[in-house]
């Protein structure tokens, strides 16, 4: 498990890339309507970190192109992007930003 | 309309048979495509593709689901010679033919070559152009063969880019650019001097305000061995890229009736003199401007799939150009529509540390946006622009 940040250094609508003990970047999102979510950074389309995206409501746009990603299912929801970057386990535990990462193939 | 043809298999061309099918379409769709290859992705081509970074397979933009879900006839490696907008017909090479009740127009651009030089096989001659996925595999293969002095003729985009990629496999890198500095027209000075300041912070010499007189061996003389400037100077060369350029692919077009004037002449929503002919991507002229973004691709097929389908011009193209550049390791990102007396802004991070957002601005107000190495805030300040835009009514 890794402690990625407090809480109130997240504000909703703000990502944060997570580079440190992770076998691959794992970005963490924080939804304006409060959810955290945690997804692979890198767009399976073309190397973009998606922590750089374009947060809307619980979807994430690639910064380079138009892909949009569902943060909860991984999941591309339009081309170019084809496969979905995998999701991970995320809380918020006294006030920390806790991830787990999983091991299992995308959704 | 029961059958739609589209001319060109690439980005354009895919996106506007997807979208025609996504809004309802569901005659017979044919996608005609003078490559053989199935589309595929061509940013890469300059860049990871060229250094090995990223094979072919990844570069495909379609799987075999897509593919069956499109459901259409496609003629790869076939040129569409002739257009007969009277009876319906699209002309293939090999004297076949399409009837069709209408077409999307998506046939692209084409390298321009130097003047004078005849196009012939890069593999014996060191003379390369970079458009496709065999121009690409060709420079590829003869980067292998050593380390090599590359020239590479054209300070744009993809003149960098080739640069960047041919510093990373080693070979010593030369870029000529006739203007004073490269990408001025796409930047303005201030921004343009940045760039150019990348080529030698990575030991890539640029040589500017020079044209090319002409190459040293490169055609019938077997392979090219130099390359002649203007001003009398001649650079020894094992390889030589020429990227100044593409012109539209419209000749094929020439009798159709259609008018073409540096593209195939279309309103804002992609629609040409005919409700039933369409163009988009970088072979399209919207409202007078002819774009050569991934993105306006993209996005044009979507509006020209509904205008075909509705036929009549019933949404226009809402633009905000966009594009970015990968070179030398740093993201360069531009959107909006500067004018040449706009004046940058680094609101942003700093020009030595070659990251930072700038805004390029008139009376006030944003016009453009500019990023080196900064994703985020720039698609931020991208999308506050793109709000700003007002929707174009047709």
């Amino acid at each position: 498990m890794i402690t990625v940040c407090r809480i109130e250094d997240l504000p909703p609508g703000e990502s944060i890339r997570v580079t440190d003990g992770v076998p691959a970047p794992v970005a963490v999102f924080h939804t304006e309507d409060g959810e955290v979510y945690a997804i692979d950074d890198t767009c399976t389309h073309q190397d973009a970190s998606l922590a750089d995206g374009w947060l809307e409501g619980c979807f994430v746009e690639c910064p380079l192109h138009t892909a949009f990603f569902d943060l909860r299912t991984g999941r591309p929801t339009c081309p170019p992007a084809k496969y979905a970057v995998r999701t991970h386990q995320v809380s918020v535990e006294n006030g920390q930003v806790l991830l787990r990462i999983g091991v299992a193939e995308p959704a | 309309m029961r059958s739609i043809t589209v001319i060109g298999a690439s980005l354009a061309g895919l996106y506007a048979a997807r979208a025609l099918r996504t809004q309802g379409f569901d005659g017979r769709l044919v996608i005609v495509g003078d490559e053989h290859h199935q589309p595929y992705d061509r940013p890469p081509l300059s860049k990871d593709f060229l250094t090995g970074a990223c094979d072919q397979g990844q570069l495909a933009l379609t799987d075999a689901d897509d593919t069956a879900e499109l459901y259409a006839e496609w003629y790869l490696g076939t040129r569409a010679t002739g257009l007969d907008t009277g009876s319906g017909t699209v002309l293939l090479d090999g004297d076949r033919s399409l009837d069709t009740d209408a077409v999307v127009i998506a046939t692209g651009a084409a390298p321009r070559h130097l003047p004078g030089q005849v196009p012939a096989d890069p593999a014996e001659t060191g003379v390369h152009t970079l458009r496709t996925l065999d121009d690409a595999q060709a420079l590829r293969d003869d980067l292998a063969r050593g380390p090599a002095r590359v020239v590479v003729i054209g300070g744009g985009f993809i003149g960098a880019e080739v640069a960047s990629s041919c510093a990373v496999l080693g070979h010593d890198v030369t870029v000529v650019e006739a203007a004073p500095l490269p990408l001025v027209p796409q930047l303005g000075e201030e921004m343009a001097q940045v760039c150019a300041g990348l080529h030698a912070d990575h030991g890539v010499t640029l040589v500017t305000g020079t044209g090319v007189a002409g190459l040293q061996g490169g055609a019938t003389e077997g392979r090219v061995t130099g390359v002649q400037l203007g001003d009398g100077r001649l650079l020894p060369a094992d390889v030589v890229v020429v990227g100044i350029g593409v012109r539209p692919n419209t000749s094929w077009l020439e009798g159709s009736g259609l008018p073409l004037e540096d593209g195939v002449v279309c309103d804002a929503g992609c629609v040409t003199a005919l409700p039933n002919v369409v163009a988009v991507g970088d072979v399209a002229r919207l409202d007078g401007r002819r774009a050569e973004h991934w993105t306006s691709a993209t996005e044009q097929a979507t509006v020209a799939a509904r205008n075909l389908l509705a036929g009549s011009t019933v949404a226009a193209h809402q633009s905000l150009p966009y594009f970015w550049s990968d070179q030398y390791g740093v993201r360069i990102q531009f959107a909006g529509r500067r004018l040449p007396t706009d004046t940058p802004r680094i609101v942003e991070g700093s020009v030595d540390d070659r990251s930072f957002l700038a805004c390029y601005e008139r009376e006030g107000q944003t016009t453009a946006v500019f990023a080196v190495n900064r994703p985020r805030p720039f698609m931020r300040q991208r999308r506050e622009l793109m709000r700003a835009t007002q929707p174009v009514t047709a």
